[in-house]
């Protein structure tokens, strides 16, 4: 049983970027991970088993799209090796299904005829037909089978259809398998591609008529969001109005969630429990957890977004937008991409990196990306925005608050900018770097169920991290604030007398110049291993210093007790610090070095000091201390 | 009317449409790879000679990177790679 299991037979899933690979195969596997516009976002291999109507069981690979087999990047490697079968740990495939998008049939057809030349059998799946013949593209798919000599099936990835006959077609194909051949491909030269293509464009005539034709939709959306003026003030318009949803949509949900662990905070004060675990309870698990998975809200917002540009096509044309503003600054167009998902979070972020063809471009993009204003630092800029900066209206229509977040955000790529400019210049010193050259995808109305599938996905990535790694920081920390006791008869508040405060302390001489007091100094210990933790950190330091419940607001109490200079000073400090054991885990495994991961920390941390210092002293003589 | 001149793609302006005649690397010094890797990229994203070529947009500085239609697809390069292809003008042909 298990031997007939382990035997079934392997279908490799290969194509064109944008072709709707990855939609074809969650239709077929029913597996969740999500679809995209963007070249090359399929980054890691994926499997998942299907049975066919014969009772056949098969294991589907999707791989990495690509224009060749002639890999040139990471990811393109593993779609080479893996279709040539010299993976050691996989399977070789019994069959190459070439997935290819019907409204844009010419590179696919060249690279179908590459796929031939493999010696496995090989069939071809239409994707997207609809769109083709909404669009008038006619194609005959009996002479498009005849020409290129391999079978060739219509479906409909995104609305599931066609996938019966895909899997009918599985089935006959796989019924006749001829004897597994031995790999016989070689790196096709000039000439080899330019024979091919030309044969490509034959079959092309043969088939299919009306397959130049520009999608109408596409031309007119692109005069506007590709102009060069135009296309800038809209992208820029669209990063401001992320920032402000963020802050602003966010804000009654998230005001639900907070009043509901403060109910939930007062319900576990009142239980008949001793008084260490009441408190417990109270500062330490609820008030902590809670005044982090308050921002779900802001998270799942930023995340739509992305999410949304990637799938209507958008990401490639910010790219373009972006490549001559990002080439002055010695990164190259397609960072553009890994830097923006470093917005979410730095670690898709880097692991998107992989798009990145050089070595150096790729580090660079690397280094950098922790430096983009991920998602746990919402909170901590969420918190001393709101506590120091009053919530006033600039030109009676844009917040105040909104306008300092979105200044953050400027310092962080600023910075990035600036990092790479220098890395580029006196580290590298190269000039002409790899070609900036991308496919524009026509644009393709988001699918809800793949948007749902994305965000689901983060969100329950976050409330993991909130489950797990942030609460177990919340219970050391209330330890360290807990313990040891006060003495009996003691006069100053409990904290004062803790474990935290002997470490906050300890470091005081390192961070008075930054404002910090050694109450921030605690929240930052934990914050090295999650930015976010800092937040609950600093409430249930603060909530037992103060002997007060949970239910006082956090901002409240740092007002009362920070000066605005020490408030700027911490916010310059996140900007820059590296504050997230997991994205280094991930630069220590995407360049499979220590010494990358050592350099990032270290000028990030010298970043970090010098910006806060900076602000701080700057802002103290300004009379803000 | 029709007149014939040929031209790199990287020189041509916004509207420009044409057929590629040629693939030139010794045209494009300044590209950011050796010749044979460069023009075997282009080859990939379907640059190939007899292909129609439309120049739709380009960037605001300095007209780079641009987006080139070629036959069915759209493909965005920066204007020193696109040196290397050269192209004919077909005027006044609808």
């Amino acid at each position: 049983m298990n031997v007939a299991v382990d035997l079934a037979p392997v279908v490799a899933l290969v194509g064109n970027p944008n072709c709707g690979k990855t939609a074809l195969f969650n239709a077929l596997t029913g597996s969740r991970q999500k679809v995209a516009n963007y070249p090359g976002v399929t980054v890691e291999k994926k499997t998942g088993r299907v049975v066919t109507p014969a009772g056949r069981s098969l294991d589907i690979v999707d791989l990495p799209g690509t224009y060749s087999l002639r890999a040139r990047s990471p990811d393109e490697e593993i779609t080479r090796d893996a279709v040539l079968g010299k993976l050691v740990t996989e399977r070789a495939p019994d069959l190459i299904v070439c997935v290819a998008d019907a409204s844009n049939l010419r590179l696919a057809l060249r690279l179908a005829l590459e796929l031939k030349q493999v010696g496995r059998p090989v069939l071809m799946s239409l994707n997207m037909m609809d769109i083709a013949k909404k669009r008038g593209i006619d194609i005959d798919l009996d002479v498009l089978s005849r020409e290129l000599g391999i079978p060739v099936v219509a479906s409909i990835a995104v609305r599931r259809g066609g996938i019966d006959r895909l899997m009918q077609a599985l089935d006959e194909r796989l019924s006749r398998l001829p004897p597994a051949g031995t790999a016989d491909w070689r790196a096709p030269d000039a000439s080899a591609l330019r024979n091919a293509q030309h044969e490509a464009d034959r079959v092309l005539r043969a088939a299919i008529r009306n397959a130049g034709q520009l999608d109408p939709g596409t031309a007119k959306a692109d005069k506007l969001v590709l102009h060069p003026v135009g296309g800038l003030i809209i992208l820029l318009a669209i990063l401001f109005v992320m920032f402000q949803a963020v802050f602003a949509w966010a804000q009654p949900v998230m005001n639900l969630i907070s009043d509901g662990f403060t109910w939930l905070g007062v319900q576990a004060a009142a239980l008949p429990l001793p008084e260490i675990i009441r408190s417990f309870l109270k500062d330490g698990l609820i008030s902590g957890v809670g005044s982090v998975i308050v921002f779900l809200p802001q998270i799942v917002i930023l995340f739509l977004f992305i999410l949304l540009l990637e799938d209507l096509g958008y990401m490639a044309r910010a790219a373009f937008l972006m490549d001559r503003i990002m080439g002055g600054a010695g990164l190259h167009g397609r960072a553009f991409i890994p830097l923006l998902s470093s917005f979410a979070c730095a670690i898709p972020g880097i692991m998107a990196t992989r798009v990145i063809d050089d070595r150096r471009d790729r580090l660079t993009t690397i280094l950098v990306a922790p430096l983009m204003t991920c998602s746990a630092r919402i909170p901590v800029y969420t918190l001393i925005i709101s506590a120091f900066v009053p919530d006033t209206k600039v030109w009676g229509f844009i917040g105040l608050q909104g306008l300092v977040m979105f200044g953050l955000y400027a310092a962080g790529i600023t910075g990035a900018l600036t990092v790479s400019f220098v890395a580029k210049r006196f580290f590298w010193r190269t000039t002409a770097g790899e070609p900036f050259m991308l496919e524009l995808p026509d644009y393709k109305i988001p699918q809800l169920r793949s948007l749902a599938i994305g965000v689901t996905t983060r969100a329950l990535a976050f409330l993991k991290r909130a489950g797990t790694t942030i609460l177990s920081m919340m219970i050391l920390i209330w330890v360290l604030a807990s313990f040891p006791q006060p003495p009996e008869g003691a006069t100053e508040p409990a904290i004062d007398y803790s474990l935290a405060a002997k470490i906050g302390r300890a470091i005081e001489p390192v961070t008075t110049p930054l404002g910090f007091n050694w109450q921030i100094n605690v929240a930052l210990i934990p914050g090295m291993a999650a930015r976010e933790v800092a937040v609950g950190a600093l409430g249930t330091i603060y909530a037992v210093d103060a002997g007060e419940g949970a239910e006082e607001k956090i901002g409240k109490v740092l007002a009362g007790q920070w000066s605005l200079a020490t408030a700027l000073a911490l916010l310059a400090w996140y900007v820059f610090a590296p504050q997230c054991a997991s994205t280094l885990a991930v630069i220590r495994r995407e360049t499979g070095s220590w010494r990358w991961m050592a350099v990032t920390f270290f000028y990030m941390l010298a970043l970090a000091y010098a910006a806060a210092f900076a602000t701080f002293q700057i802002a103290r003589a300004a009379g803000a201390g | 009317m029709t007149t014939i001149s040929t031209l790199a793609l990287g020189d041509a302006r916004v509207g420009f449409r044409g057929r590629i005649t040629a693939l030139d690397m010794t045209r494009a010094p300044a590209a950011g790879l050796p010749a044979p890797e460069l023009e075997r990229r282009l080859l990939e994203l379907g640059f190939v000679e007899g292909a129609a070529v439309e120049l739709l947009h380009q960037g605001l500085f300095g007209g780079d990177p641009i987006a080139v239609r070629v036959a069915a697809t759209t493909i965005a390069l920066r204007r020193r790679e696109a040196m290397a292809v050269v192209v004919s003008q077909q005027d006044l042909q609808p």
